[in-house]
């Protein structure tokens, strides 16, 4: 592949930077249409409850109101994954967690809506509720899903290769048991919908229905919103505006999709509702606490043998995600070392609580951090450099993994090197003074999921591109920027191909109106999915221009170079160079000055004549070249699809489809922290993070969103815990939430690795979630580094960090590693620890097993 | 049950008050509840959606805005304890129809991704960049801790800071 590329490889601004910096730019709440109304959502204050009774009627009195919505209003039911239609625009017959949603009031005013709120009564009926996923487990009556015995939403086991027979032949063996507790996505922008309906021409009804909204999907929204309202897809359009980020809090449909749509068809009118921060994190959709149970074998030169995994996830009141996220967490227990025997057991438990979904790393962060972790304390063992066991443990690509995942570009290798290299790691590691230590880890993640959530052969990003006379290139995407860059990288890779600057090109993106189908931005599959339909358009509409031009230039297609806005034969020298070139090759064509900006517009014409007299040509402007072929072929247009091949769906067992990618990237993380014995706080002083994403098609935004995804790492590593008591969050806020500010962030090396990908759009791969699963194992393993105690659960605040430090100068003779540690968390704790809630929860069933345990468990912690 | 219509003022809505307020430079009369918060005044009543709302309790720093040139939180502000004053919001950055120096650096380093917290950092350096045009990394640091950003790890923005001071420097240089 020619190396010498024009627009891609080079920093580039995003090209809606300006919008975002001036606050120009749009985002969903900063829209209004005349006549919209305010709605605000009734919560359950139950963690499980049924609804005996609604009564809006009071509420409906109040002056400004226009309507209240409830469940019956849209009984459809409908989820994310065609195996998880358990949720209702607004709760049916039941309440699954605090927070559910019970009814919405639609009025004039968001003040008015939140008067009336406190008029509409409800009745409900308080049953037993489940916190802790393992007793959830055990439920015999009262299930959160009728349709779920023993509250488990799924469970998977699977085995590949022989692991008994991988443990027999290992010399050193480690088995813990982990915990990773709950984190949330809280991006800075809080979701918001308005959806208005316009009045049907022929049928004088409420007809097509527009819908703007913070979304990841938007056409899964639109498919969705179909389902729940009962009307064609046709008739539905959806638009994303900006999106104040998403993580995987916004790769889903959220309650206030479908509850505006649901409430602007009742109040016949324009309704936007926009949640609170506090809503948001009840919206959750975010990373459950997981427990794992791991096991590791490895030979004397530190080669795997075997492991075995039982993971249980705490998935919250619905499916959401669930499936999706249990087989990920077995899944990609493969593809990063080359691990020939696996055994894995995966539990998603209802409880009652949010539910949970996808975020950044979907499935593979909490099982990551646990065999990072364990694969460290077996270096220890046996006597082997960190860093040194890795490398001991690569694959050797092109391959397929035991659990049926391809593998060829596999950068792994490079990032430890580089990462090792950086951060001075053999000159420094085990020489810091005490209380200051060095971690490695290494994570990887999918370039997109080969396998549709919606099962079908259908591709997964198609795109068009329409080139006006003037030689304006719109590209028409269904991909979603939601801050990660998307549109920057369609533009960079249409004007790659079309060898036009960057200015020439408009994305037109996310309208399910205007652009073709593109499954969403979740999986890390924009880049190589979407940019590899885009360059698919960008390469059909160019074959057009290159056949028009090559006849004027008599010369054959394949001999013409397009670049810098030029059209030239291949071997000639081009008439226009940028200035850094400008020693290298002179300046021979006569009139060349004529094809920039202004004088073009003016002089085009007269250009045109004169080499039309002079006959045919050695190169041609761009403009030249497309107005050649829009006189030859009329519009000119371009298509390009994307749909992953065959050999990269994965196996045939069952939940095979999960995990299985085109590409995958990888990470690999030095760690330098301190920790303080006396207060137990950890500090991060710096991460040195080498990122595999084939190749940077913008450096600025790989390196973006590695230090974020580092970032959001460490932010879970250390701080980030949503805190539960009763099934009630204890800190819904940014502040309590504890996301990390400037003071508390680390200095951060982004090092770009460019492995070139075989079937990424000019070898690039994802760079945005792959680094953030290394981040917490790499901490953990600093901190044992620093001051030899091995954390098993997350986030390593400093009262877990004193636990454990008393525990190991209390026990000295104790080995932590051989599951007898003291601090491992044998089960659930309510308040995870970190924060002291002395107040009462919410009211429970008398029946409830939490209620008839808490005495006791009261009087054992006083 | 209440037989007739309950009217809002029942309901405890209050009357609404006629207020003057200038932003950007320019004057305002408006009339707002006594208890409207400047962010909806400014995002609502203005359609100056450039200042963000990301919580509700001063806490993430989208909201910020200068008012007489300190940077506030707007969205725990009462509109009308701000009248008399100059509030200044994102809208009001870019100079005479050009891009801030600071604007220009955050699109060139990445200092926004989503961009949604973005309208408030730009309102927090700029008053950082009034009181102390030479910030350390540190004095950088500590005056952006009141914003938060989930996407960029803030590390860029000091790159884009950074470099928003040279070419203000190189600006006055070249002007003198
Ligand atoms: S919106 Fe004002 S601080 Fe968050
Ligand atoms: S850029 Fe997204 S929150 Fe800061």
């Amino acid at each position: 592949m020619n190396n010498n590329f024009s627009i891609i490889g080079k920093p580039t601004a995003m090209i809606d930077a300006a919008e975002k910096t001036t606050g120009a730019g749009k985002y969903t709440d900063d829209l209004s249409v005349p006549g919209m109304l305010a709605g605000k959502i009734l919560h359950s204050p139950y963690p499980h409850a049924r609804i005996k009774r609604i009564d809006t009627s009071r509420a409906e009195k109040l002056e400004g109101v226009v309507a209240v919505v409830v469940g019956k209003d849209a009984p459809n039911p409908y989820g994310i994954l065609p195996v998880g239609h358990d949720e209702h625009a607004l709760a049916f017959d039941k309440v699954r967690y605090v927070g559910d949603n019970v009814a919405c009031v639609v009025a004039v005013s968001e003040a008015i809506a939140e008067k009336a709120m406190e008029l509409v009564d409800v009745e409900y009926e308080v049953l037993p509720a489940y916190f802790d996923p393992e007793e959830s487990m055990k439920a015999q009556s009262d299930l959160i899903h009728d349709n779920k015995p023993g509250n488990l939403e799924k469970d998977y086991h699977h085995a590949f290769g022989d692991p008994d027979k991988g443990f027999a032949e290992a010399v050193h063996v480690a088995e813990a048991r982990f915990i990773a507790n709950e984190v949330t996505h809280a991006a800075m922008e809080p979701h918001s919908t308005l959806a208005s309906f316009e009045l049907d021409p022929h049928t004088g009804k409420l007809g097509r229905l527009t819908v703007w909204s913070s979304t990841q999907v938007p056409y899964y929204l639109q498919h969705k919103l179909s389902l729940v309202l009962e009307m064609p897809m046709s008739q539905i359009r959806v638009i994303k505006p900006l999106v104040g980020g998403g993580f995987g809090g916004k790769s889903e449909v959220i309650p206030l999709e479908i509850i505006a749509a649901v409430a602007a068809r009742k109040a016949q009118a324009p309704v936007k509702i926009t949640y609170t921060r506090e809503e948001v994190f009840w919206a959750h959709r975010g990373r459950p606490r997981t427990i794992i149970d791991l096991k590791t074998g490895i030979k004397s030169d530190g080669r795997i043998t075997s492991v075995k995994a039982r993971v249980v996830q705490d998935g919250g009141a619905y499916c959401s995600y669930g499936v999706v996220t249990i087989l990920y967490s077995g899944a990609l227990l493969g593809a990063l070392y080359d691990i020939p025997n696996i055994q894995y057991d995966g539990y998603r438990v209802l409880t009652n609580k949010p539910a949970c979904g996808a975020m950044r790393g979907h499935g593979t962060v909490n099982v990551r951090f646990a065999f990072e972790s364990q694969l460290d304390e077996l270096a220890a063992k046996a006597g082997i450099d960190s860093a040194e066991i890795r490398q001991r443990n690569l694959l050797m690509p092109p391959c397929i993994t035991v659990n049926g995942l391809r593998v060829q570009s596999y950068g792994l290798p490079e990032c430890i090197e580089k990462t090792v290299e950086r951060s001075g790691w053999k000159r420094r590691k085990g020489k810091l003074p005490k209380g200051r230590g060095l971690g490695i880890a290494c994570s990887h993640y999918v370039s997109g999921a080969a396998n549709s959530i919606i099962r079908s052969d259908m591709p997964h990003s198609t795109v068009n591109i329409k080139i006006d006379r003037d030689g304006g290139v719109v590209v028409y995407t269904g991909a979603s920027e939601i801050g990660q860059g998307s549109d920057t990288m369609t533009a960079q890779v249409a004007a790659e191909m079309l060898g036009c600057s960057l200015s020439r090109v408009r994305v037109i993106a996310a309208d399910t109106d205007l652009t073709p189908i593109d499954i969403g931005s979740y999986s890390s599959r924009v880049t190589f999915m979407a940019g590899n339909a885009t360059l698919r358009a960008a390469e059909d509409v160019k074959k057009r221009i290159a056949a028009a031009a090559a006849k004027k230039m008599n010369c054959p297609a394949e001999e013409l170079v397009f670049r810098d806005d030029l059209v030239f034969k291949k071997g000639s020298v081009p008439p226009v160079v940028k200035k850094d070139q400008a020693e290298e090759v002179e300046v021979t064509q006569a009139g060349a000055s004529v094809s920039g900006r202004v004088e073009g517009q003016i002089l085009r014409g007269s250009l045109q004549q004169k080499r039309k007299d002079e006959g045919p040509k050695e190169w041609m402007t761009f403009e030249e070249a497309v107005v050649a072929a829009i006189d030859f072929h009329g519009a000119l247009t371009g298509t390009g699809s994307y749909a992953p091949p065959q050999e990269a769906r994965g196996g045939k067992h069952k939940g095979a489809g999960v995990g299985p990618s085109p590409a995958y990237s990888y990470s690999a993380q030095v760690a330098e922290v301190s920790l303080d014995e006396e207060t137990g706080e950890v500090t991060v002083h710096k991460v040195w993070a080498a990122h595999d994403c084939g190749r940077a098609l913008n450096p600025v935004s790989v390196e973006g969103q590695i230090i974020g995804s580092v970032w959001m790492g460490m932010g879970q590593a250390l701080t980030e815990e949503m805190v539960w008591k009763d099934g009630m969050l204890m800190n819904p806020g940014m502040l309590e939430y504890r996301s990390p500010s400037s003071v508390e962030s680390p200095e951060i090396e982004p090092i770009i690795v460019e492995s070139i990908d075989p079937e990424g759009p000019f070898g690039a791969k994802e760079c945005s979630e792959g680094s953030l699963a290394a981040t917490i194992p790499a901490i953990a393993n600093a901190i044992y580094d620093a001051v030899g105690v091995r954390l098993h659960e997350s986030p390593f605040t400093p009262e877990r960090v004193l636990a454990a430090l008393r525990a190991k100068n209390n026990s000295k003779r104790l080995n932590l590693t051989e599951g007898v540690d003291p601090t491992a968390p044998a089960r659930f704790r309510e308040h995870g620890g970190s924060l002291c809630f002395k107040g009462k929860g919410p009211e429970r069933h008398a029946l409830d097993p939490a209620r008839r345990e808490a005495p006791a468990a009261a009087r054992g912690a006083d | 049950m209440v037989a007739a219509r309950s009217s809002p003022l029942e309901a405890g809505i209050v009357k609404k008050e006629l207020i003057e307020l200038k932003i950007n430079g320019r004057a305002h009369e408006l009339a707002v509840e006594p208890s409207a918060l400047l962010l909806d005044v400014l995002r609502q009543d203005l359609s100056l959606t450039g200042s963000k709302r990301g919580c509700d309790e001063s806490s993430c720093g989208a909201c910020t805005v200068l008012v007489d040139g300190v940077a506030m939180m707007s969205c725990t502000l009462l509109a009308a304890s701000c009248q008399e004053q100059d509030i200044t919001t994102v809208e009001g950055v870019s100079e005479h129809g050009s891009l801030a120096a600071i604007q220009k650096a955050y699109g060139d380093w990445g200092g926004a991704q989503c961009g949604f917290c973005t309208p408030g950092f730009m309102m927090t350096v700029k008053s950082l960049l009034a009181e102390n045009p030479n910030p350390s990394e540190a004095e950088v640091r500590s005056a952006l801790s009141g914003n938060l950003c989930r996407c960029t790890g803030y590390s860029q923005m000091y790159e884009a800071i950074k470099s928003a001071i040279e070419a203000e420097r190189q600006g006055l240089a070249a002007a003198k």
